[in-house]
């Protein structure tokens, strides 16, 4: 997934981000178009974990003469704040072959927008895709070990959006059928697990209606604070990845007494929103793999390797509840030709996957290093998304002038963030030589001087 | 030896033609030989060399490479913050983390050698861009030490007697248990490098007194200064020292070279030591340290009334004058020690050093002392499982030291005895004990095993013409009596002993790997057990508990604790501890002791005055691990006791018998320990068959199953129970 496939003959359509806070004014010509119309929005929110998933269907039209080249999505200030990946795709064809384009959520680029693409002469559909973290405020924000963690998620009932909307409908999925309480808005429809806002039927642009769930999610809150992950290229044959994580759970806080006794006797009952394991999803043909901390190697982890994936599963050293923390660090090392190849260019490129490896786990921040072998030149990272990203020397065994290390950094990122991205750079294999001369002659010398000093008198005086 | 090859070819004339006619060829072959001698030495050691190093690795295949214990933690710590800080800043490091709220100023209480050479280590390696983690430097330290020590016993070895139990001793320090228990990777303690100093400065003093030389006696400074930087055990060497030197005197062995040996020892090696902080001026004010400055002080009247005997040349005279000066300098001696004494400028000795003199006084004077296991006279089986094979050899050793004795022998001998005493005294210092007898033992190996194979080798010579020979009435002395004149069966016999020798040697061997995989490798931070099914069970709670300390309590939480943990928690949990393994202050020990003996509302008070927010128990019930603190607790009432006299001993005992059972005093069932230990452990089914509540640590079931706890709140418990942390709750409101 993730292809950034640009047909011409298509054109773009290109998805605005704009807070509804004043920066509307900021936007400049390309404010939405008076003109454009959605005849149905239909929006499923995901609940069941930690992330929250939104689906969006948008049927679009454009009554007006003109063309639009845009379509602008609205989203609120917190939204936009915890928005950590948006994707749309136009459901193209019969077989609903799906072209997707990656979105920057910087409302000044949209004023870079390419003119001139293609107009919605007929309704058009549109399918999109966004993710928001830290969007589940637990309440209450403190409880014992025994009770399921409650959490409140906002909303607004109705699609906030700069056009006329038609008629829309919004789906909500909660994990459990455990719902507290939810706000009215009538037509509202609770089966189960879900909660049916709509059908509702001709709302003015920015309209909102703001609404409150209520509900229980005992989910692993699990937010990887911190995660830098460190990937050495080695020509000799491996790639060796280490990755340093700031684990927290950020749900509920934990109140009062932790047993153990309770714990262990009934853990389904007894900390039902505490986890213990994690699962790392590793490259396949992954050997050397550790786990371990501050203080030393972490001995309860199981890998389960087969030839797609390998699978780490590992356990904190204790159980995580609301606001307990953990740091660890994972580190594998994987054969060099799974990930390395050459370009048509002649240069190397480093093929490897972003984002976090634990399953369904966000990353606040996430910095990927990538080490060159030393000598390398003129490093380039392409990535499908935005990133900062800067250059480093890293000094390690053996080097002179140091390891040019490209560095990446990303804030907010979500499992759907794995996907590949490249590294490339210019490599003499003549410096792999260096360092095993280095070593030869070194040893020579050492040896050299011993011979020397065997062969030598250094006596000052001349024995009888 | 040598001298005896060369003494026998006249009594038969028909070998030495024959050597005549082979005389180029062995000529050529000598050489060889000589060479191949010095390849098969050289390699011989670099092979034990690397067995010193490669035994000693068990701890990191069986576990992992971690820092074991509770001292290398400590040590452990301040190597990160050297590393990290630079040494200014480790040299004035005041740390407030541990002995809450009095501090520890770091820089002048600890012997840096330790720190300071895995930094330099580290640094080394850094420098030629070997991107090692300082954990690894610090987990290895020791074993290379331990391989370098090697080297030295080789030198050693030599230095007292050949080349050849040199090898010996080289060989047996390599793998000896006594040394392996202090040296594993991963013990990373002051005697992983002291030892190396220790051995290192005494082969150069003893280099020093057998030549005479000014460079070697500065060179045996110089590793006394080193040794003084690494371990408090440095007052072993400035007292035996000066014991070797006053007995050569006695003995009639002065000579110059001896005077210049110690002193350039003494005055250098004073001043040296005098620029470590926590030694600074007791080396010239304490009372340990009077012996050597007495026998500095002796040697100079010697060598005065020895320069005035040879001035005046008259011995009336002499002896005269001789009365006077020793009247003199032994009454201005005793003056100035008794006005030292009492003027508080010369400091008594201190209780360690009264406890290694009088094994009963720690007992009875100062149980903190008493309480650390490896404080405890030595049992005969640690000897023997310490030794093994040393053990028997040693005497023999003995004997052949005295019957070649020399200046070197004594100094060996002395190191051996008063060693081996200490070692009687006190668990730990076997390992001092055991450089002294693998150099000893190697003595009476090589010794032994050199004349056999001499006997077994003039015998091939001499059996063409010397069975004739039958009156075999020399002395029957098999290692002395010379080849020539053979007892019957004699080359049998030694074929025999040889074999025998070889047999043992090969069993210490065994004794020593199986000692070090079995006993010493175990880092006592993981707890491994066999399993129902005959797998491997890790406990690894303790880890888990600090681990939780530091990520989920405030930076600023004070932790209570038994002393034995607080280096771990500073070190492993990063939190304040208020007491620690560096024992210097009782009454605040004592404190906590008190707390912990205490009934939950009075502790609660103390606790308030200490800042306490968490307090840490070790509990072994679950489990049946049997160094917990309900074991440790009558230490803790008879340390505070010592203090406060509020806590009485008997008051926990019944009938002088320790017992937490329902038969337990009602004082026990109901202190702080009793019930942060069992709080809730009344509920718990611990082993099929028996009631809930069932301690397997001590084999009962306990007496007090309902603990109820109102000043504290369980915070956390690891997984197998092993270390339980309670949360102190913030006082009531008043209205």
């Amino acid at each position: 997934m993730g292809k950034i496939l640009m047909v011409p003959a298509l054109g773009r359509i290109l998805l605005g981000l704009l807070l509804l806070a004043s920066s509307l004014s900021a936007l400049g010509s390309s404010s939405p178009s008076p003109d454009v119309r959605i005849l149905s929005a239909e929006r499923r929110v995901d609940l069941t974990s930690s992330i929250v998933k939104v689906y969006l269907t948008l049927k679009v039209e454009n009554s007006g003469a003109s063309h639009a080249s845009d379509i602008f999505l609205a989203f609120s200030p917190t939204e936009s704040e915890h928005l950590a990946i948006i994707k749309a795709s136009l459901p193209e064809g019969k077989r609903k072959k799906k072209k997707y384009i990656p979105l920057d959520v910087n409302p000044t680029e949209l004023s870079e927008a390419p003119n001139g693409a293609k107009l919605f002469s007929k309704q058009q559909f549109i399918e999109v895709l966004y993710i928001l973290t830290h969007s589940l405020e637990p309440f209450p924000a403190e409880i014992s070990q025994s009770e399921p963690q409650l959490v409140y998620y906002r909303d607004s009932a109705v699609l906030l959006s700069p056009y006329h909307v038609v008629e829309q409908i919004l789906y909500i999925k909660t994990p459990t059928n455990k719902i507290e309480s939810f706000t009215r808005v009538d037509p509202t429809n609770r089966a189960g697990t879900e909660l049916k806002y709509g059908h509702f039927h001709d709302h003015p642009p920015y309209y909102s209606s703001p609404i409150l769930i209520h509900f229980e999610n005992n989910n692993p809150f699990a937010v990887v604070e911190e995660l830098v992950r460190e990937v050495e290229i080695s020509h000799w044959g491996s790639l060796q990845v280490k990755e340093y994580y700031q684990l927290k759970h950020a749900g509920a806080r934990h109140k009062g007494v932790f047993s153990r006794l309770e714990y262990q006797a009934r853990p389904s009952i007894n900390g039902a929103s505490s986890f213990k394991e994690l699962v790392a999803k590793l490259p396949p043909r992954v050997n050397s793999v550790y786990y371990r901390d501050a203080i030393g190697n972490i001995s309860s982890s199981h890998l389960r390797t087969d030839y797609q994936k390998s699978e780490l599963e590992i356990e904190p050293r204790y159980p995580l509840f609301g606001g307990w923390k953990a740091s660890f660090v994972i580190g594998y090392s994987v054969p060099l030709e799974d990930f390395l190849f050459e370009s048509p260019e002649g240069q190397h490129y480093l093929n490897f996957s972003f984002g976090c490896p634990l399953y369904e786990t966000l990353v606040d921040s996430l910095t990927i290093k990538v080490v060159l072998p030393e000598g390398s030149k003129s490093p380039s990272a392409v990535l499908p998304f935005g990133a900062d990203q800067y250059l480093e020397k890293t000094l390690s065994y053996l080097d002179v002038v140091g390891r040019t290390t490209v560095v990446i950094k990303k804030k907010n990122v979500v499992p759907e963030h794995n996907v590949p991205f490249q590294v490339y750079y210019n490599f003499n294999p003549i410096f792999m030589l260096a360092e095993p001369l280095m070593l030869i002659t070194a040893i020579f010398l050492f040896f050299s001087a011993c011979i020397a000093y065997l062969h030598m008198d250094l006596s000052l005086a001349k024995k009888a | 030896m040598g001298a005896k090859a060369g003494s026998s070819p006249p009594v038969v004339p028909p070998p030495a033609s024959s050597a005549t006619s082979f005389f180029p060829s062995i000529n050529g072959l000598k050489l060889k030989t000589k060479q191949q001698e010095l390849l098969i030495r050289v390699s011989i050691l670099a092979l034990v060399y690397v067995l010193a190093f490669a035994i000693r690795l068990f701890s990191v295949l069986r576990y992992e490479s971690m820092i074991h214990e509770f001292d290398p933690y400590f040590n452990y710590r301040t190597t990160l913050f050297l590393t990290e800080k630079g040494f200014y800043e480790f040299w004035n490091w005041f740390d407030f983390e541990s002995w809450y709220p009095l501090g520890r100023i770091i820089g002048g209480t600890l012997y840096p050698g330790l720190m300071v050479t895995a930094a330099l280590i580290y640094w080394t390696l850094h420098f030629l861009r070997f991107a090692v983690h300082i954990r690894e430097v610090c987990v290895l330290t020791a074993p290379f030490f331990a391989s370098n020590t090697t080297i030295v016993a080789y030198f050693f070895g030599k230095e007292i007697w050949d080349s050849g139990a040199g090898l010996v001793a080289a060989a047996l320090i390599a793998i000896c248990p006594g040394y392996i228990s202090r040296s594993v990777a991963g013990s990373y303690d002051n005697e992983g490098v002291a030892i190396f100093a220790l051995l290192l400065t005494f082969y150069l003093f003893v280099k020093a007194v057998n030549t005479g030389s000014l460079a070697w006696a500065l060179a045996s400074a110089f590793g006394y200064f080193y040794m003084v930087s690494a371990w408090g055990g440095y007052v072993f060497i400035i007292n035996l020292v000066p014991l070797y030197v006053l007995v050569l005197l006695v003995t009639g062995r002065y000579s110059m070279r001896l005077y210049i040996a110690y002193n350039c020892m003494y005055v250098l090696g004073m001043l040296l030591a005098m620029q470590i902080r926590f030694v600074g001026f007791q080396h010239v004010q304490s009372g340990e340290h009077m012996a050597a400055m007495g026998v500095f002080f002796l040697l100079q009247v010697f060598y005065f009334l020895d320069w005035v005997k040879f001035t005046l040349n008259d011995p009336k005279l002499f002896y005269s004058f001789l009365r006077i000066a020793l009247t003199c300098a032994i009454s201005v001696g005793s003056l100035a020690l008794g006005v030292g004494m009492a003027t508080g400028y010369i400091s008594p000795w201190t209780g360690r050093f009264y406890s290694l003199l009088d094994p009963t006084y720690a007992k009875d004077h100062i149980p903190i002392i008493a309480s650390v296991s490896e404080h405890q006279p030595t049992a005969w089986s640690s000897f023997m499982f310490d030794f093994h094979i040393l053990l028997f050899l040693f005497p023999a050793g003995l004997y052949f030291c005295f019957k070649r004795l020399s200046d070197a022998t004594i100094f060996i001998v002395m190191y051996g005895l008063t060693s081996m005493y200490f070692a009687g005294v006190m668990v730990r210092l076997i390992l001092v004990a055991a450089p002294a007898v693998c150099l000893i033992s190697s003595i009476a190996v090589s010794a032994t095993l050199k004349n056999l194979t001499m006997l077994i080798r003039a015998k091939n010579n001499a059996t063409p013409m010397g069975s004739s020979k039958g009156t075999a009435s020399l002395k029957a002395s098999a290692k002395a009596s010379s080849f020539d004149q053979p007892l019957p069966y004699q080359r049998n016999v030694a074929i025999a002993l040889l074999l025998g020798a070889f047999y043992l040697l090969s069993r210490y061997a065994i004794h020593c790997t199986w000692v070090t995989s079995e006993a010493y490798s175990s880092p006592s931070i993981v707890l491994a057990a066999r399993g129902a099914h005959g797998g491997r069970v890790i406990f690894d709670d303790y880890r888990e508990a600090y681990f939780w300390l530091r990520k989920n309590t405030p930076a600023d939480a004070k932790i209570m604790s038994w002393w034995d943990y607080g280096y771990q928690i500073t070190a492993m949990g990063n939190r304040t501890v208020i007491v620690d393994n560096n024992t210097w202050n009782n009454t605040h020990i004592a404190t906590v002791g008190r707390a912990m003996s205490s009934y939950e509302d009075e502790a609660y008070d103390i606790m308030k005055s200490l800042d306490v927010d968490y307090v840490l128990v070790v509990f072994g019930g679950v489990t049946g691990y049997s160094s917990d603190d309900i074991n440790k607790f009558l230490w803790m009432v008879r340390i505070g006791g010592g203090v406060f006299p509020v806590i009485k001993e008997p008051e926990y005992l019944v009938n002088g018998e320790y017992r937490v059972d329902k038969g337990a005093a009602p004082k026990m069932l109901n202190c702080l320990m009793y019930k942060l230990c069992y709080y809730r452990f009344g509920e718990v089914t611990t082993e099929y068959g028996k009631p809930p509540g069932y301690d397997r640590a001590r084999g009962v079931e306990i007496g007090n199953k309902d603990v109820k706890l109102e000043y504290l709140e369980e915070a956390f418990t690891t997984s197998n129970w092993i270390i339980r942390i309670y949360k102190v709750k913030p006082p009531k409101n008043r209205w």
